[in-house]
């Protein structure tokens, strides 16, 4: 699998998502900075977190304007594989690429902890190594993480089954107190309508290796690694 | 030259807990017949075009495309 990684400036979380993806598949990540405008042969484009532009206007708004979108557009265009954490997953909504977008926490505190997210669908090139309904540790750390879609959009997201992860307590119940930013049911990440991009806010790529406490977040990059490798001879 | 005053506004519906504690803090400082209170944005520029209705239909444009989002945003140009 041949990962990039975008950088745009104020991203912060880019080495520690380079670590997650060479450990998983075995390859260096091409670390791209936004004024790049090609991302020809790349089979994973990541957005890693952090606040980019200072998340000045609004998380995001200021990314999805950036040059190397054009490049991104057109990857997704073609099927390409995109995964966007955190700052990653708010430039994704507000590019368009993904539905709805990332509201103030509803405690209006920056939530920096641990949260358990539920594997909605274990069928997609991310989730392959997991099981559906499996319950996992992952640290999360923002401001703007409270996911907003209209009535018909989040039905739309739950009918076609569009959902990937939910905050939910360790024995995997969607309750209010482990939604703690006020997301819309419980949603803490999205799959595009042909399963491709991902967008989650927390950071399964702090959770890979048994010195960062867990390896909870390794099965995504495994299965995502393990799903692109047969390009690898194209 | 003119002059573009773009105020941003949640849409009704949206969550705004900004307001919700600006609110509290008015009703803390004693002003209890404030009711809901809604926190919104607004961008200055200056446009170097001669024609209001072409300026207020460019503002327009540059609000859709980046000044607002309006998945959850709604907006409102004026120009002076």
């Amino acid at each position: 699998m041949k990962a990039a990684i975008v950088v745009f400036p104020g991203i912060n979380r880019d080495r520690d998502m380079a670590i997650a993806l060479e450990k998983c598949s075995g390859r260096t990540p091409r670390m791209v900075w936004h004024k790049e405008t090609d991302l020809e042969g790349v089979d994973l484009v990541v957005i890693p977190g952090g606040f980019s532009y200072g998340d000045y206007l609004r998380c995001g708004a200021m990314a999805a304007q950036s040059p190397v979108m054009g490049a991104i557009r057109a990857h997704a265009a073609r099927g390409g594989h995109i995964l966007g954490v955190c700052n990653g997953f708010q430039i994704l909504t507000e590019a368009g690429l993904l539905p709805g977008a990332l509201l103030r926490n509803a405690n209006l505190r920056f939530l920096s902890m641990d949260c358990h997210l539920r594997v909605e669908r274990a069928d997609t090139d991310f989730t392959s190594r997991y099981q559906t309904g499996a319950v996992f540790r992952s640290p999360m750390a923002h401001g703007d993480g409270n996911y907003f879609a209209d009535d018909a959009t989040l039905e739309r997201l739950e009918g076609e089954n569009h959902v990937a992860f939910r905050y939910v307590t360790l024995t995997g119940e969607p309750t209010a107190s482990a939604n703690r930013n006020g997301s819309a049911r419980n949603i803490a990440g999205i799959y595009s309508a042909n399963l491709r991009i991902l967008g989650l806010m927390p950071h399964p790529e702090d959770l890979v290796d048994p010195l960062m406490g867990g390896t909870d977040g390794k099965p995504l990059f495994d299965g995502i690694s393990a799903a692109l490798s047969d390009t690898l001879a194209a | 030259m003119m002059k573009a005053v773009v105020t941003v506004m949640l849409k009704t519906g949206v969550l705004d807990p900004q307001g919700k504690a600006i609110g509290q803090a008015l009703h803390g400082l004693g002003f209890g017949n404030v009711g809901e209170v809604r926190m919104g944005k607004v961008i200055e520029f200056e446009l170097a075009e001669a024609d209001p209705a072409k300026a207020k239909a460019q503002a327009e444009d540059m609000a859709r495309k980046l000044l607002a989002n309006t998945v959850i945003e709604g907006f409102k140009v004026e120009i002076i």
